[in-house]
This record gives structure tokens, C-alpha cells and sequence, in this order.
């Protein structure tokens, strides 16, 4: 984001605790001390009146990074993402374009309850006119904020708390500042020949894992990060399944009429179907709000012996 | 000296053989004649909350001016009319939500601010989409959904754009946080430009425009709040809505005016008002206009299952803008009755052939359903109603 509010004065963020607080979880540490009070705001606890705002600033030209502190939190806003932001351009024949993006964690943390767990890729990801997308490690979340920052359209950036404190290798080429990642592209994080697993988010290093112990079984699995939640890259999957014959989705939200399920209705319409030898699985959090006591927490969200077991039963082991 | 010249121009008429040398004629005679350049009129004291004073009580009015505004009042009282027509005879569909008896406020507005200055509103907004710069042609042509409409026939009626015009906003009272953001803009881009945000009685008790009050004042936005009080919010009366119908109040910490939105004049002095108040950095200021639509609520609407007949007609009679701005032109040798009724000819005219275009102007073609998904992508696939049927989208 510091790089982005650097290269383009027309940038700004604003959210509740963005500024003086550097941030509720320390996303923007720093960047109120170097831009001030114009490029960086605090707002009151009113998500669906600065929202608007933030939309109504990129109709008139400006870039907001409208920062939502949880994506709960959104739904108070909802209307302004989908009705103001997300279909403006195709109501006005391409007249108004739209160019915000509401970034925020999503979906489980540890011991927050129902009302601070919920996942919204499948809701935002339901809408034309969006751009959602779902960064894992820090290479993602930096390529992808440059990209939906440098975006004309409305983006959507699902992060995720608990990954805010996991440290990773960043490549040379990623520490550029001219780095981005292409919305709408999934990466193959690891080469797998047996069976394809698609995730985004934090599932993908749960997928990483159980693919290590699988390895020792001879079980080699293809680990795709989507990264980007809409527009979907099918094609990398269905590519994947033509090779390995055989799919499991992992995500962290609900299992009705999510992720793994558009996942699913895709590949049955494209021609990796054929290349199918037994039905695709999905791997989703518990069907019920997020209880809040440890032992019903961890086991309302996907953990990796979850996965393995998927995975092998997918495979008929 | 105007009773004789009548007369004379009535010979005159009379004699002629065509109409065109009638007009000629009478026009010729009206050349001739001296109007004065301009007069000055007393218009009504706005009520004021937390400001020591208000908008001027009296006001200049320029000949060229005051047969602009007819001119722009008659046309959008035509186009609304012809709307109600053609929504009648089917071609037009979906919501039509009219502003005639509104004329005032979307004339007098624009007559208050500049064509840098920006405004937004809600979904009665073709009174405003005329006054921002559209021509009657690609309005109507987009209520009938035609390839010919401002938006080509994707938005309808109530999502029209133009330059400095971000709609046209069909979710009640969205676009009043969207108006504030647009001054955040041009406070941020510090060209002194204001935001007119416009929204009715009905939508005033939406919980987002008290946000948006609330950090326009904090941040001292030039966001101009602009509500149109026409009394009705759909079938609902302000008294059976509000807790406080004086809406000019309802900003609490913001100043606000009263105004006789059926008055062109008032309205435009007091929104200049306004628009200094916010140039001035003072922060945002709220202006409630007192108006009246004659139709119901939309077509779907007769509009008389919650008020009077009388009422409205009580409205026609003592309080129509255009009767109004006549009244005032003609009494005070601005203009005369013939110019005015030339002028109507002239606007009819425009209407109808406006109304043709729309009427005869073929569908958007289908092939660009799936256009103006995003803005500045290279082309890819939209899905039809099943997996085989795709669509090219591009920006």
C-alpha cells in the first residue's frame, strides 16, 4: 500500500483505526506518520456511510482502499459494494467506472464466535461486476493489493487474520516495486501428478501440509492456490484434473453454494469431466455458525487430517 | 402600450397567409418592442437553523435568464408528460418515477451552481439528467431501452449518467454517502468545487445519510444535502414518517435552510447560498426544498389513494413553478405571453421529435449483453443462460 500511495497521489485509505491506531491489526503501520491526515483517515464506526463515501470519492476520480476491519463488518456496507460500486459501470454502458477496493480479513480467526468468523468469498464471488480476490502467503497479498490497487474496477481483497503474523521468503522479484500479481490467474504452488487440490487462503498451506505427509505414502498431489476468487481461472484447474484425474476443493467457508461448489459445477460443464475417475470432493468449514469453545472451533473449520483424508478417499485408499 | 400591440399583432395574424409569416410576423413585432433588461423581485425569508443569516430576500432576474429557465422548465415538464404517454402505451417499462411540479428545484438548482460543480440523487432524476447537460432525446430514448438511450439501454430510468451527473441511484437514500464521498473528492482535489446530494422526505430517515452527515461535518466536506420534500414518500405523508418533518433541522450540527422549492428564484438563491457556505470551507450546509409532484409516487401509482384531488389541484392553481416564472416575466415586462407560447411550440416540437427517435430507435443489440462488465480489461466470456450460450464482454 505504501508503495502504491507513493506512485499515485490520487490513492488514499480510509477505515475505522487506519490512522492514529496504525491499523487494527497493524496492516498500515506507519503510513499515517508519512501521508497524513489526507491519504490516510480514520473513520467513525459507520461501514455503510464511509463505504459510500469511499465509493462515491473513486466515482469522482479518486482510488480508495476502503479498509473494512473484518468483513462481518462489510455486511452493514453490503449495498454499497454490490449496488453502488460493483454495477455502476454496466448500468452506465461503461460511463462510470468504479476504481475502489475494500480490503479487510475474512472468514475464521481463533475464539471470535460466529459473528466475527464468517467466510464471504462465495457471496462476493456471486456478483458480475466484482473482482475478488484471496491472497495466501506474502507474496500474494503484496502482488494482489498492488494489482487491485492499480485496478480501474472494483475489487474485493479477502485477507486473513491469522496469516498476518506467518513470515515468509519473499522471491527477488517479488521485493520490486513494480511487482503484481495478475488478478484472475491461480498458481500451482506445488507440481503433483495423483490428484489436484485447489484452495485460497490459509487452507493453502493446510493443503501444502498434507501434501508433505502424503509424499511419504507416494502420493504426490498438485497444490493450486486460486488467489483469485472472480473471475475464476478454471483453466489452470481443468488443465490440473486432465492430468491428475481426480479433484479436491478446500476452503474455509460454508459448504452450501460455495467455492468448492462452483468448482465442481465447472468442471462437470468443461472437458476435464471426462478425464474424471471419481467424483470431485470438497473440504469446507463445519455447516453451523463458528462456536466458540476450542475443541467445537477446531473442528468447524477444515485441519489437515481433514484434508488427507479427503484426498484419499477421492483416490479410493 | 401592450393591449394595442396585441391588437395590432392579432391583425396582423389574421391578415397573414401562412403561418410561418404569422410567426415571422408576430415575432418581428416582438423584436420591436422593448422589454425591459431585467427586474427585481422579493423572494420568500428561508427559515434558518444555526445560521445568523440566509439567502438574499430580494433577487435580480435577467430577461436572458428567465427564458432560459422557462425554457428548461417547459422542456422538462413536456418530457415528463410524454414519459407518462409512452409509459401508458407500454413502451415504456419497468419504474418511471416522474418530477413534474419539481421543476423548480431542478432548474433552480443548476441555475446555483456551476457545470464544474457536481450532483447527485435518487431515482426521480430526468428533471436532473435534462439540467446536467443530456439532451430529451437520449433520455427518452433510454426509458424506452433503446441503443440510442445515455446509457444505451442498460440502466433505464433510473441510472443515468453524465458529466458531473453520477446518477440516477435506485436503493433509497445510497446515494446520499455517495455525494459526500464525491466532495471528499473535490475537497481532495481542492478546486472548489461543491457535491449537491439530493434525497426526498421518504429517504431522510435513512440510517446512512446520518452517517454521512455526521462525517461531512467532522471533515468539512462542500457537500451541499439537498432534500426534496414533496410530502409524499411514496403512499407514505410526512407526518406519518418522521418524528420531525422539519428536515432542514434533521442535520443536527449542520447548518440548514427552508426553502419555497416551488419557487425558481428562491431556489436558486439559496443554493448559491449554499454553494458559498461549502467554497468557503465552512463544511457541509442542508437545504430542504418545499415541493409538490403531480404524479403519484411512479406510473405504477395513480397518487390519489393517499392524498386529494383537491390538493393537487389546489397546487396546480396557486403554486405551479412555470405559472409562477410566467406570471413574474409577463407582469414585469420580461417577456410576452406570445413569446412564452412560441417558445412552448418550440419545446413541443423538440419533445416530439425526441419521442420519435425513442420510440423508432432499435433495441441494444444482443451481442452486448455481457459489454461493461469491467472498465479497462482486454475481452473475455460471459455466461448466458446455460453453459453453451457466452458472451463477448468487453470495456
Amino acid at each position: 500500500m505504501d508503495e502504491e500511495l507513493e506512485r499515485d497521489e490520487k490513492v488514499f485509505l480510509l477505515g475505522e483505526e487506519v490512522a492514529q491506531y496504525d491499523g487494527a491489526y497493524k496492516v498500515s503501520r506507519g503510513l499515517w506518520k508519512k501521508y497524513g491526515d489526507k491519504r490516510i483517515i480514520d473513520t467513525p464506526i459507520s461501514e455503510m456511510g464511509f463505504a459510500g463515501i469511499a465509493v462515491g470519492a473513486a466515482m469522482a476520480g479518486l482510488r480508495p482502499i476502503c479498509e473494512f476491519m473484518t468483513f462481518n463488518f462489510s455486511m452493514q456496507a453490503i449495498d454499497q459494494v454490490i449496488n453502488s460500486a460493483a454495477k455502476t459501470y454496466y448500468m452506465s454502458a461503461g460511463l462510470q467506472p468504479v476504481p475502489i477496493v475494500f480490503r479487510g480479513p475474512n472468514g475464521a480467526s481463533a475464539g471470535v464466535a460466529a459473528q466475527h468468523s464468517q467466510c464471504f468469498a462465495a457471496w462476493y464471488g456471486h456478483c458480475p461486476g466484482l473482482k475478488v480476490v484471496s491472497p495466501w502467503n506474502s507474496e500474494d497479498a503484496k502482488g494482489l493489493i498492488k494489482s487491485a490497487i492499480r485496478d480501474n474496477n472494483p475489487v474485493v481483497m479477502l485477507e486473513n487474520e491469522l496469516m498476518y503474523g506467518v513470515a515468509f521468503e519473499l522471491p527477488e522479484a517479488a521485493q520490486s516495486k513494480d511487482f503484481l500479481v495478475p488478478i484472475g490467474k491461480a498458481k500451482i504452488e506445488r507440481p503433483g501428478t495423483h490428484i489436484t487440490v485447489v484452495s485460497h487462503s490459509r487452507p493453502v498451506g493446510h493443503c501444502l501440509e498434507a501434501a508433505t505427509v502424503l509424499s511419504k505414502e507416494g502420493i504426490e498431489c498438485e497444490v493450486i492456490n486460486m488467489r483469485t476468487i472472480r473471475p475464476m481461472d478454471i483453466e489452470t484447474i481443468e488443465a490440473s484434473v486432465m492430468k491428475t484425474n481426480h479433484l479436491v476443493t478446500v476452503e474455509g467457508g460454508w459448504p452450501q453454494f460455495g467455492v468448492g461448489a462452483e468448482i465442481s459445477a465447472r468442471i462437470m460443464e468443461g472437458p476435464a469431466f471426462n478425464y474424471l475417475d471419481a467424483p470431485a470432493v470438497r473440504v469446507t468449514g463445519a455447516d453451523v455458525p463458528m462456536p466458540y469453545a476450542k475443541i467445537l472451533e477446531d473442528n468447524s473449520v477444515p485441519q489437515v487430517k481433514d484434508i488427507i483424508f479427503a484426498i484419499k478417499k477421492a483416490l479410493n485408499i | 402600450m401592450r393591449k394595442m400591440l396585441a391588437a395590432v399583432s392579432r391583425v396582423l395574424l389574421g391578415a397573414a397567409q401562412k403561418p410561418v409569416a404569422a410567426g415571422e410576423a408576430s415575432r418581428v413585432l416582438v423584436a420591436s418592442r422593448n422589454f425591459a433588461n431585467d427586474a427585481t423581485f422579493e423572494i420568500k425569508k428561508c427559515d434558518l437553523h444555526r445560521l445568523e443569516e440566509g439567502p438574499p430576500e430580494t433577487t435580480v432576474l435577467t430577461r436572458e435568464d428567465g427564458l432560459r429557465y422557462y425554457r428548461m422548465m417547459q422542456t422538462v415538464r413536456r418530457m415528463e408528460l410524454k414519459a407518462d404517454q409512452l409509459y401508458k402505451q407500454k413502451i415504456i417499462r419497468g419504474f418511471c418515477h416522474l418530477c413534474d411540479g419539481q421543476e423548480a428545484c431542478c432548474v433552480g438548482l443548476e441555475a446555483g451552481i456551476n457545470p464544474t460543480d457536481h450532483l447527485i440523487t435518487a431515482y426521480r432524476a430526468h428533471g436532473f439528467t435534462f439540467t446536467r447537460g443530456l439532451t430529451v432525446r437520449e433520455i427518452l430514448a433510454e426509458l424506452t431501452g433503446r441503443r440510442g438511450g445515455c446509457a444505451k439501454g442498460k440502466g433505464g430510468s433510473m441510472h443515468m449518467y453524465a458529466k458531473n451527473f453520477y446518477g440516477g441511484n435506485g436503493i433509497v437514500g445510497a446515494q446520499v454517502p455517495l455525494g459526500a464521498g464525491i466532495a471528499l473528492a473535490c475537497k481532495y482535489n481542492g478546486k472548489d468545487e461543491v457535491c449537491l446530494t439530493l434525497y426526498g422526505d421518504g429517504a431522510a430517515n435513512q440510517g446512512q445519510i446520518f452517517e454521512a452527515y455526521n462525517m461531512a461535518a467532522l471533515w468539512k466536506l462542500p457537500c451541499i444535502f439537498i432534500c426534496e420534500n414533496n410530502r409524499y414518500g411514496m403512499g407514505t405523508s410526512v407526518e406519518r414518517a418522521a418524528a420531525s418533518t422539519d428536515y432542514y433541522k434533521r442535520g443536527d450540527f449542520i447548518p440548514g435552510l427552508r426553502v419555497d422549492g416551488m419557487d425558481i428564484l428562491c431556489v436558486r438563491e439559496a443554493t448559491k447560498f449554499a454553494a458559498a457556505h461549502c467554497r468557503a470551507g465552512k463544511g457541509p450546509i442542508l437545504m430542504e426544498l418545499q415541493t409538490y409532484r403531480y404524479h403519484g409516487h411512479s406510473m405504477s401509482d395513480p397518487g390519489v389513494s393517499y392524498r386529494t384531488r383537491e390538493e393537487i389541484q389546489e397546487v396546480r392553481s396557486k403554486s405551479d413553478p412555470i405559472m409562477l416564472l410566467t406570471d413574474r416575466m409577463v407582469n414585469n415586462d420580461l417577456a410576452s405571453v406570445e413569446e412564452l407560447k412560441e417558445i412552448d411550440v418550440e419545446v413541443r416540437k423538440e419533445i416530439e421529435d425526441a419521442a420519435q427517435f425513442a420510440t423508432a430507435d432499435p433495441e441494444p443489440p444482443l451481442e452486448e449483453l455481457g459489454y461493461h462488465i469491467y472498465s479497462s480489461d482486454p475481452p473475455f466470456e460471459v455466461r448466458g443462460a446455460n453453459q453453451w450460450i457466452k458472451f463477448k464482454s468487453i470495456s
